[in-house]
Formats: structure tokens, sequence, C-alpha cells
């Protein structure tokens, strides 16, 4: 089913947590809302699922405006960070909690249960409570527990954020999986910009309550909207020419003799080996650092090409970029 | 939180902390040198032991009270309640009639004046709990889910607080104005014109008994129970919520079953209050209603002390077996 948001506003007193956004996530779409904490991407997801009153603007799921609906009613469900699992209930009961919520008789439930703890791949540990799972074990439970009503939205709040970088990379794919699966729409809430590339059909870039830029994952890397997603999104420079602010990719800076006639020099204050690619910090005199980053501009070079022309910081370097590779922003 | 949290049992908060004590600076340790393997074995091994002596070392000073004032009066009191006696001394000879006067008659088919007022006893402690119970759950639910200012919370934790600001004694005398013949209620139903006769069994009957056991115990109730609420995740209610349960199902499928503990620590701390009462009961009910404490308080009156110390002795297995009864319910070890 599509969601719709419509002026979507939150105010908490005199403050604004959500100002006003509109956005259309088509049905069956994986949506991720990205951005850093406070952002207001949280707020609107509990305003989605409905354990968040709106204070204006409407939520459309499908074909009608929920307004003040209880999350029941909405057709969505809702996965919590940290999971928030029944302690005192074993995994089948778990995820049988909301069918026995709409009276459904025991043997039913516990097979609808049944099987849908064997579609994440927890059938075998159904007898166990939530405290005798591992963190991975407890997700899939709370997957399960969400989408046993057959919701046609279901809504993740940091799903993975409680789980190791390993952990975090299976169950991304897990999740991927499920919802291609099922056909479901999921919004899904994240600070991670890796997990919104690697997840979404629709990544939205929020920051300070408002939608900075909603599109693909590609269009939002290639053509960053503003200079906050840029930098957000990470992997650009973001410099300011003369005539505006441009965006370029880290990876399409060009060093040394490669560096085009309108190279400036820029002295190399870190170097960071990353395997595949060395990570080029570079400061030169008229560009800012942006605040919390160690150097002005970022280079990404193979580990082949600085292998062959390897820096130490310290070093001089000319540094320029591709003209086409230049990506001018609006702000 | 509050501040305010029931107190853990005292040897399980030496144990646990001892138990810290021991393993914590273990993590920070750094590898075993490689070089020469017998002596990193060595000391990997040799600090558990001071440690462990440190931690029941710690446990000591407690263990000591609970000696002093707790396992020896008690075997002291098991050995008094085998002697003989008669009117003017103690015969320190083994004997099993004191036990044998307790449950005198109680083979026959009317019931033993002690099967009786074992009785009665029980019956406060059910009507006790029965009112105790769901308004101390309703205060504690209040304060915790209610109550967003830890400022306000301790305050109202205060106001809980205030019957005890003052002496057992003057509490229970302090009901005489309001309940007695010419007491406030009566005087006021009659100035109203609701009622001619004064109703008499406002004191010095059950039903001032009970009143007098609410007020004082509710607050043994809240506490608990206030602390186990206050341990439940809030998300957890979202998250039923989200499931579809109204707001009934919440409180019975998920508060009440992670309220457990607290009502059954509760439970037991009514429970054995009102087994265990001579004061309240004998007050309010106008020296008129039997109970266990008031026979071993006039049994010491009279200096009979063997035979008091069989009752106590009896009281405290049942008070015991009352417990026992609860923790098979509940897994108090496990919940804690």
């Amino acid at each position: 089913m599509n969601v719709e948001l419509i002026g979507l506003t939150k105010r908490y007193g005199a403050a604004i947590a959500v100002d006003g956004i509109d956005l259309k996530v088509p049905s069956g779409a994986y949506c991720c809302l990205l951005g850093p904490s406070g952002c207001g991407k949280t707020t609107t997801l509990r305003m989605i699922g409905g354990h968040e009153r709106v204070s204006a603007g409407e939520v459309v799921i499908g074909p009608k405006a929920v307004g003040d609906a209880p999350p029941a009613e909405r057709g969505t469900a809702m996965m919590f960070q940290s999971y928030a699992l029944f302690p005192h209930l074993d995994a089948r009961d778990n995820v049988a909690f909301s069918l026995k919520m709409r009276g459904i008789g025991k043997a039913e439930r516990r097979a609808k249960a049944m099987a849908m703890l064997d579609l994440v791949q927890m059938g075998h540990l159904a007898g166990r409570l939530p405290a005798q799972l591992s963190g991975g074990q407890q997700q899939r439970v709370a997957l399960a527990r969400a989408l046993v009503t057959g919701p046609k939205v279901l809504l993740l709040d940091e799903p993975l954020s409680a789980l190791d970088p390993f952990l975090r990379v299976r169950m991304r794919v897990e999740l991927k999986r499920i919802q291609t699966e099922l056909g479901l729409t999921f919004i899904h809430v994240t600070h991670s910009q890796e997990e919104a590339m690697a997840l979404s059909d629709l990544v939205v870039v929020m920051n300070a309550g408002r939608i900075e830029q909603a599109a693909d994952p590609r269009t939002v890397f290639e053509r960053p909207a503003t200079a906050f997603v840029a930098r957000f999104i990470g992997g650009h420079n973001v410099i300011r020419l003369p005539d505006g602010l441009v965006a370029v990719r880290a990876d399409r800076m060009r060093l040394g003799a490669e560096a085009g006639p309108s190279a400036v020099p820029a002295r190399v204050v870190a170097v960071e080996y990353q395997g595949t690619s060395v990570h080029v910090g570079l400061d030169a005199d008229g560009l800012e650092r942006p605040p919390e980053s160690p150097a002005a501009l970022t280079a990404i070079l193979s580990d082949a090409d600085f292998s062959a022309r390897p820096l130490r910081p310290g070093d001089t370097v000319p540094v320029g970029w591709d003209e086409a590779a230049a990506h001018r922003l609006d702000a | 939180m509050s501040g305010l949290t029931f107190p853990l049992p005292p040897v399980e908060r030496g144990r646990g902390g001892g138990g810290a004590d021991g393993t914590a600076p273990l993590d920070p340790a750094p590898p075993p040198p490689p070089a020469p393997p017998p002596r990193g074995e060595e000391s990997r091994v040799a600090p558990l032991r001071p440690r462990r002596a440190l931690a029941y070392l710690q446990a000591a000073p407690l263990a000591l009270i609970f000696l002093i004032f707790l396992v020896i009066p008690l075997v002291l009191t098991g050995i008094v309640s085998l002697w003989e006696y008669n009117e003017y001394e103690i015969i320190p000879a083994l004997t099993l009639q004191n036990y044998a006067d307790v449950f005198d008659g109680c083979l026959s088919a009317d019931l033993c004046t002690t099967l009786r007022t074992y009785l009665s006893t029980v019956k406060f402690v059910a009507l006790t709990l029965a009112i105790t119970l769901p308004l101390g759950f309703a205060i504690a639910y209040f304060l915790a889910f209610h109550i967003r200012s830890g400022t306000v919370r301790m305050g109202l934790f205060l106001l809980c607080t205030i019957p005890f600001w003052t002496s057992n004694v003057i509490r229970m005398i302090s009901w005489i104005p309001l309940l007695g013949r010419n007491g406030l209620i009566n005087d006021t139903l009659r100035a109203l014109g609701l009622i001619r006769q004064p109703i008499e069994g406002l004191l010095y009957s059950d039903f001032a008994v009970v009143l007098a056991f609410v007020h004082l115990d509710t607050v043994f109730m809240i506490v608990p129970i206030f602390n186990s609420l206050a341990r439940i995740d809030r998300r957890l209610i979202e998250a039923a919520r989200d499931c579809g349960a109204s707001g009934a199902q919440i409180l019975w499928t998920v508060i009440l079953p992670l309220a457990k503990p607290g009502i059954a620590i509760g439970t037991i701390f009514v429970t054995t209050l009102v087994m265990g009462d001579f004061v309240t009961v004998g007050v309010m009910g106008g020296q008129q209603i039997a109970s266990v404490g008031k026979v071993i308080q006039v049994q010491m009156a009279y200096l009979q002390f063997p035979a008091a110390a069989a009752n106590a002795m009896v009281l405290l297995a049942a008070v015991l077996l009352m417990i026992l009864g609860l923790t098979r319910m509940i897994d108090l070890r496990r919940e804690l």
C-alpha cells in the first residue's frame, strides 16, 4: 500500500520536531528515512504508525487518511528499536500476541506464529524467552511479531543499530529478502547512510524537521540536492566557488599531474589506508574545514594509484577535479 | 527514577557485590605473557581465592547480625518451647506437652481454639489482602505511569508514609474519635438525619480491624509493586498497542504479569504483618477478637513462656508455609 504524508507537522510546545513534510512512498517500496539524531525521522515514523499525535497535516495510507486511528486499524506494524519483546512470553507467544488480542483461538494463532517464526528462521527456538535469545535472534522474533497480522506497511525504527557490524549486514540482506518476498512497503528509520544506500528504493534525507531530498539512492549520491545531503551521505567534498557551492565526489578528485589546469596546491594532513582504497585528507588555502572534519578536502584513491605515487602527511600536492564531476548545489 | 527502590534481600546484595568484585578486575588484566606458561597460569588463578575470602568478609557483618538477632533467638525459642512449666517455674526438661496443648482438641469434630484463632487471623489476612492488593496496585500504577516528575512522585511517596510518622498506639487511638459511638462519622450522619441510632459496628469490630490493617499495610504493597512497575520498559506498552491490545488487555497481559514479583513481595509483607499482629486486633477489636499474636501475648503476660514459645513456633511454621506456597506460584529468585 502506498503511504503519503501531506504537510505533516509535529510540534512539542514551541519546538517543531517535524515541519510540514510532504512525501509519497509508492506501494512495495523500501523507503529509508535518513538523517542525524534529532532530525525528526523517528517522530515521522511514529506519526505514520499512530504512536504520536499529528499536530497538523495528514497521513494517508492506501486509499484513506488515517487521522488519529489507533495503530492496529492502520494496516501498519512497527518494529521497535531494541525490539520491545515481551520478556515474560516465549518467542512463539510474542509472535502470537497480536493474534491473541484479536481473539483468535489458541491452536490457530500458534500455528500462524510458528509459520512466521519459520519465515525468519527462528522456528527451532520458539520456546525460548527473549532473555535467552541473542540480539539477532530477538530481532528476528520482533520481525515475525510485526509481520504476523499481515500488515501492508512495516515501520522499522533503527532496527539494525543494536547489532554488531557483521550481523547488521546479514540482517540487512534478510530484511530486503523478506520485503521483496512479501511485497510490502517498508519504511525504515536509520542514521546510517550505508544502510540507506544498501536497502532502499527511496532515500529520504531529513534535517531539522524537513526533507532535504527524497530520491533513489543513486540520484542522492550522484546529485545531492543540498550541501547538507552531500555532507551527510558522505563521499563528497563540498567546495565553495566564487559562483556558489559544488559537490565533488571524493573519488573524482585528481591529485598531482592529473590535477588539470585549475589545480590548487594543497597540504596532505591525513592518510588513511582502507584496503581497496586510500583516503587522503587535504588542506588548501582559502578552503574552510567543515565542522568536525579532519581536513578541508578528502580524496579517495585506489590502492594501486596510491602505491604508484605515495603521499605522506606534510607533502604538498596540486589538487583539482573533473569539471564534469562537479555537481552544483542549491544551498 | 525516584530513588525509592525496594531493598533486595541483604544476603543477595552481599553475594552480588562480592561476585562483581570477584570478576570485574579480571577483565582488564593483560593476557598472560606467553614466555613462561606455568607462571602465567598461576597469576590467573591465584587472585581468585583472596577475592572470594573478601566477598565472605563483606557479607560477614550482616551474617553476624542475622546470627545474633535472628538465628540464636529462634533456636532459643525452639528450645524453650520444649520445656516444662508450672504456675511458678520453668523446668528445663524435654516435653512435647506444650505442642499438645496448642492442638488440644483439634482431632475432635468441633474446631479447637487454636484452629478457630488461626481461621480468624487468616480471615483478616484474606480481607486485608483483598483490599490492599488492588488499592496498592492502583496507587503504584498511578505513581509509576501517570506521574512524570520525580519530585512530585517523591512527594506523593512521602504522603503514603504519613501514617508512620507517629506511634502505632496513637494511630489506633486516633480512630476512636472518628469511628466511636459518638464519633465524627456517627454524629455527622445523625446530624444529616441519615440515621437515628449510631452505627455500632464502626469501632471494636472486624470492620475496624480490617480498616486499621489497610491503613497501615497498604504502603507495604505500594512500594514493591511500584518498583516492579517502574522497571517495565514503556516501549513494551507501545508494542502491545501496536499489536492491537486495548487498555484492559495491556493491563492484563503485559503489566500484571510483569508486576508479579512486586505483588508477591507485597503479599508476603502484608501476610506476615497481619499474621503476627496483636496490637491492631486488640485495640481495634476492643480486646474481643482473638488472634494468634494475641494468644502469644497473653501467655507471655502470664509468664507461660514455654507455651508462648510453642505457639510462636507453630505460627512461624504456618507463615513459612504460606510464603512457600506463594513462592511456588512465582519464582521470586528468577524474577528479581
